[in-house]
C-alpha cells in the first residue's frame, strides 16, 4: 500500500482556489458538481457564471471604449 | 491529406518539390511579404511534414537537407518580421498582466459574434480556427524535452488535459471535430486549409516555429500562456453567441469545456510553467515576453482581417465559391 498523499489546495490571491482533481463540489442548494480535471479552479469570488467553477469573471475590468489595444482582437 | 494549392512562386516550388517535380532553382523571395499568402502556405507545408505529412509524399522529405535549408530561410524572414513588429522588453509580469484585464465593452471578434454575428460568419470562424484545432496542443508538445523539473511537469499536465486526460473522445482536437460536425461542416483533417487566408495560418506557423526550435522555448511558453489566458473569456462569449444562434450542442460544448479548462490552464502556465522556467533560466525573460507579444500581434492581425471583411459584407475566407461547394460536398 502506498501512503495516501495529501491533496494540494492552492489559494490564488484575487482568484480561484485550485484543488487537485477529481473533486465533487456540493453547493448551498445541495447540488453536486463533479470534475475529474487534474486541477480544478473553484470560484472564490462568487461572480462566475459557471459557479462553483471559475470562469475568469474574477478578473479586473476596465472600461476601454476607445483604447486602441482593445480594438480588433480576434478572440 | 493532399498537398495544398500553391499561392505564389515560393509555395509553388515547395509543392512541386514534394510532388517529386522540383525545378531545382534557388528561389529568391527576398521581397516576399513575411505575412503574405505565398510565404505563409509555403512554411505551413514544410511544417506539416513534421505533423501528418501528405498523401503520396515520402516521409523522408521531413529531414531533407535542402528543404530544411529553405525552411530556415523562410523562418528567418517570418521571425525577423515578428521581432520588429513587437515592443519587446523583459517585464513578464507586466506583459501578462495586460492580458489579465477584461476590457468592457470590448470590441474583439468574439464580442462581435456574441452580439451581431451571423451563422455564416460563425462557420467562417470555425474554418479559420480549424487550421489550429485539428492539431490542438500538438505544436506545444515539441517543447517538452526542452523543459526541466516543475516547468516540465506542469506543462505536461496541461497538455494531458488538452489531449483529453487519456480519453480520445475528450481530446480538444476531437471536440473541435465534433463542433465542425455539429455545424454541418467537414471534420476532415485540414479540410478547409485552401480556403483559409494567411492571418490564421501564420498563427499556427508561429507555434510550430517556437515549438521546433529549442532556442525559442521561452517564446513557446510565453505564447502558450498568452493563449490560455485569453481563451476563457472569449470562449464564454463564443458559447453565448452559439446559444443565441441556436447551434448544435456539440458546437457549444467545445467552448464551455474551454471556459473551465483554460481558467485552470492559465493558472498553471503562469505560476508553475513560466514561474519555474524563469527561476531555472532567468535569461529567458525577453523570449517569454516576445512569445506573448508575437501572439497578441498575430491575433490582432487576424481580428482586423475578420472584422474588416465582415464590416464590408464580404467573406473572410479566400474564395467564397470554393467554400460553398466544399460545405455542400
Ligand atoms: S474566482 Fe474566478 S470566477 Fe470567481
Ligand atoms: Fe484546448
Ligand atoms: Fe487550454
Amino acid at each position: 500500500m502506498t501512503e495516501a498523499r495529501s491533496r494540494r489546495v492552492t489559494i490564488v490571491p484575487n482568484g480561484p482556489v485550485l484543488v487537485e482533481g477529481p473533486v465533487e463540489l456540493v453547493t448551498d442548494d445541495g447540488t453536486t458538481h463533479t470534475s475529474d480535471r487534474f486541477v480544478v479552479a473553484v470560484c472564490a469570488c462568487r461572480r462566475s457564471k459557471r459557479y462553483p467553477f471559475c470562469d475568469t469573471s474574477h478578473r479586473k475590468r476596465v472600461r476601454s471604449d476607445d483604447s486602441p489595444e482593445s480594438q480588433d482582437d480576434s478572440r | 491529406m493532399q498537398l495544398p494549392s500553391p499561392r505564389g512562386p515560393l509555395s509553388e516550388q515547395v509543392v512541386a518539390t514534394l510532388k517529386g517535380d522540383p525545378d531545382g532553382r534557388a528561389i529568391d523571395f527576398s521581397d516576399a511579404d513575411p505575412y503574405g499568402e505565398d510565404l505563409t502556405i509555403a512554411l505551413h507545408t514544410l511544417y506539416e511534414l513534421h505533423y501528418g505529412g501528405f498523401d503520396g509524399v515520402h516521409p523522408a522529405w521531413e529531414w531533407d537537407p535542402e528543404l530544411l535549408r529553405l525552411r530556415a530561410r523562410i523562418e528567418n524572414v517570418f521571425l525577423e518580421q515578428l521581432r520588429s513588429d513587437v515592443d519587446g522588453g523583459e517585464d513578464v509580469d507586466a506583459t501578462l498582466g495586460d492580458l489579465l484585464v477584461e476590457h468592457v465593452p470590448g470590441s474583439g471578434v468574439s464580442h462581435h459574434l456574441r452580439d451581431n454575428g451571423t451563422w455564416d460568419q460563425m462557420c467562417e470562424y470555425f474554418a479559420h480556427r480549424s487550421v489550429y484545432h485539428h492539431k490542438e496542443a500538438d505544436p506545444h508538445a515539441w517543447v517538452i524535452p526542452r523543459l526541466r523539473g516543475r516547468a516540465k511537469a506542469a506543462l505536461v499536465a496541461v497538455e494531458f488535459d488538452e489531449f483529453g486526460g487519456g480519453r480520445a473522445d475528450r481530446m480538444h482536437s476531437r471536440l473541435y471535430a465534433d463542433l465542425l460536425e455539429g455545424a454541418g461542416m467537414s471534420s476532415g483533417y485540414l479540410h478547409y486549409l485552401d480556403d483559409v487566408p494567411a492571418p490564421s495560418i501564420a498563427i499556427v506557423n508561429m507555434m510550430s516555429l517556437f515549438g521546433l526550435h529549442r532556442s525559442l522555448r521561452g517564446a513557446l511558453v510565453g505564447h502558450f500562456a498568452a493563449a490560455e489566458i485569453t481563451t476563457a473569456p472569449s470562449a464564454r462569449r463564443m458559447a453565448q453567441a452559439l446559444e443565441r444562434l441556436g447551434a448544435d450542442p456539440r458546437c457549444v460544448e467545445f467552448f464551455t469545456e474551454h471556459i473551465e479548462a483554460d481558467a485552470v490552464h492559465e493558472q498553471i502556465m503562469r505560476n508553475d510553467v513560466i514561474g519555474s522556467l524563469l527561476e531555472q533560466e532567468p535569461s529567458l525573460r525577453a523570449d517569454v515576453v516576445f512569445g506573448v507579444q508575437a501572439t497578441e500581434h498575430l491575433e490582432s492581425r487576424l481580428g482586423a482581417h475578420l472584422l474588416s471583411s465582415w464590416d464590408s459584407g464580404e467573406s473572410s475566407l479566400r474564395t467564397r465559391l470554393r467554400w460553398l461547394v466544399s460545405q455542400n460536398g
